[in-house]
């Protein structure tokens, strides 16, 4: 009796150092940075200091730095308007299409589906030279409106396999009552699929602007101007004065926007797993 | 009998799909045509004029040593990524599903070199393999593996950056890779395991034989989807090296960057990222068939 309890506190011992390492791991870099933001050049700069503690008295300078004197609330107010719009026509686009792939039962919905999840995988690195030039064409070069109508072309197709992932999970029954009680297919699909489907949108809505906001390639291409620029491309290039890097401020900054996005993921972590589920698994 | 427009599954099939699909060829199929038709071409950010050149950007791009060069450095990097994204994020999705207090706390810690804009965390990365200030060398100094003084130039020589972009990158794909299987985990049906353990099959021969044959299509699907993420890839390179010292690092993402936005030789940009695409493509097949074979459990 007394083996199995050893074993059992042995085993929670392992589970704890084990979560515990791998969040250390993870997040190691954030919690340094955290660190690093607060220090005073004098302290930073010495590469005999102790770089996880603070050598010197704490300064929230280069933080306010960050706040007042640079373009970092511009980057984003832009990647936060750009992840809204860009969200609502993903939206827009993906829900009815994934419908149409996931219950109306047409032949060719299968292939589609299949291209549509090939799109996915089609990356910005063999796109971001055409579609600079068609950016360019279209007049909309050096504005952040050119990432707003890029965008959607990496959020809708990945939206789709997971809503259809979400629309496979609710019975059919539902929809047929629906009709039965006098509603078009459409109005069924308005008013009993889409309410139902909502946990289903709203991991979607995260999971397309987060993506949205991590996009690098094409607002590197698209957009040159300091205050076009969305946060991804904004921090790494407009915080560095030719060799001078405002290396506080830069910590700051990915703190900042690091750890609001990683909380409301968490939130939504257990919905994007049943939706990976349901719709790679269970199909 | 007439039906409603509304109720015709067939019409509204179309009218549904109609939206996503004139968007995905306007924005997805036409670049990708435009681009095969830029790598014929002669288009320079200078001149875009159009002028048909056949097969010169291909010659040109196979007679550059860099190109060679960023080709055999894209796959150095998908494989050895591939390999330890799978194998660490299998371990960490064990450790997510394991039940413990404050597991919260454990998943967002997790979550965040994911989460966060992979353009941010590699700048923070940047000052962790700083020539002079690195912490890790500082760690190492304090430990005694280091002189005094002493630093290693993470990115500065050819086989530590190469090793650093790698280390940056599975540690930025893993909590992915992670999800992927924590999903495959709790798709396996228990009854299984349960099963078997009833019928005496000891820890081993349950973990041979039911559960690595049960998790390694999921697996599987988060190798194909680490490749493809790493494949494609140029941001982490971008910011920790572009590309340097002497090209050590340079993968054809970036190369092709290079070239055709700051060159600004759209055509041979365009020719080498063409090269991407079989490789993608074979990627994507792979990844479908496993998908397939998930299905039909």
């Amino acid at each position: 009796m007394n083996r199995y309890a050893v074993r059992r506190v042995c085993a929670r011992i392992g589970v704890y150092v084990a979560a515990i390492v791998a969040a250390l791991l993870c997040a190691g870099p954030f919690l340094w940075s955290l660190v690093t933001a607060f220090k005073q050049n004098r302290d930073l700069y010495d590469p005999t200091n102790n770089p996880f503690v603070f050598n010197r008295p704490a300064t929230p300078d280069h933080v306010t730095y960050l706040f007042t004197d640079t373009a970092f609330l511009t980057f984003t107010w832009n990647t936060l308007w750009v992840g809204v719009l860009v969200v609502l026509i993903t939206l827009v686009l993906a829900l009815p299409a994934a419908y149409a792939l996931a219950r109306l039962d047409r032949p060719w919905s299968g292939p589609l589906a299949v291209a549509i999840f090939l799109v996915y995988l089609v990356p910005p690195s063999l796109l971001f030279l055409s579609l600079s030039r068609m950016v360019v064409a279209i007049g909309l070069q050096d504005s952040t409106w050119s990432m707003v109508l890029v965008y959607p072309t990496i959020t809708t197709p990945v939206s789709v396999w997971l809503l259809m992932g979400f629309l496979k999970g609710i019975p059919r029954d539902i929809e047929e009552q629906a009709m039965v009680d006098g509603y078009s297919r459409l109005g069924a699909f308005v008013r009993a699929v889409i309410p139902l489907v909502f946990p289903g949108i709203v991991a979607v809505v995260v999971f397309a602007f987060t993506l949205t906001a991590s996009e690098f390639i094409y607002a590197l291409a698209f957009v040159a101007p300091t205050d076009q620029m969305p946060v991804s491309t904004g921090v790494p290039t407009q915080l560095v004065r030719g060799d001078v890097f405002f290396w506080q401020s830069l910590q700051a900054a990915t703190v900042a926007v690091a750890v609001p996005i990683a909380l409301v993921f968490n939130l939504f972590l257990d919905r994007f797993v049943a939706g990976f589920t349901m719709g790679s698994v269970k199909g | 009998m007439t039906t409603r427009i509304s109720d015709r599954a067939g019409v509204l099939a179309w009218l549904f799909l109609l939206p996503s699909v004139l968007y995905i060829v306007a924005l997805v199929a036409s670049p990708f045509v435009l681009a095969i038709a830029f790598a014929l071409s002669d288009v320079s950010a200078g001149d875009p004029s159009y002028d048909y050149v056949g097969g010169r950007n291909f010659e040109r791009v196979f007679d550059d040593p860099v190109f060679w060069r960023s080709l055999g450095n894209t796959f150095v990097f998908t494989g050895i990524s591939m390999v330890l994204i799978v194998v660490l994020g299998k371990v960490l999705a064990n450790i997510l599903v394991a039940d413990f207090r404050g597991k919260w706390l454990v998943r967002f810690l997790v979550l965040l070199p994911w989460t966060t804009p992979v353009a941010l965390s590699s700048i923070s990365w940047l000052w962790l393999l700083d020539s002079i200030y690195s912490p890790i060398d500082w760690v190492l100094r304090f430990f005694g593996f280091l002189g005094p003084g002493e630093n290693l130039y993470w990115l500065g020589q050819p086989g530590l950056a190469m090793t650093s972009v790698i280390a940056v990158h599975v540690w930025r794909l893993t909590p992915l890779a992670a999800v992927i299987m924590m999903a495959g985990l709790v798709a396996i049906p228990r009854d299984i395991e349960e099963a078997a353990t009833v019928d005496g099959a000891g820890y081993w021969r349950r973990m041979f034989e039911i559960k690595i044959p049960l998790v390694l299509p999921v697996a599987a699907v988060a190798a194909l989807f680490g490749a493809v993420f790493t494949f494609t890839d140029m941001a982490v390179v971008r910011v920790l090296t572009r590309g340097g010292p002497n090209d050590a690092t340079q993968v054809l993402a970036s190369w092709a960057f290079y070239r055709g936005i700051e060159g600004g030789d759209v055509g041979q940009g365009a020719a080498v990222a063409l090269f991407l695409f079989p490789l993608l493509l074979a990627a994507a097949i792979a990844i479908l068939r496993v998908v397939r074979r998930i299905e039909v459990w």
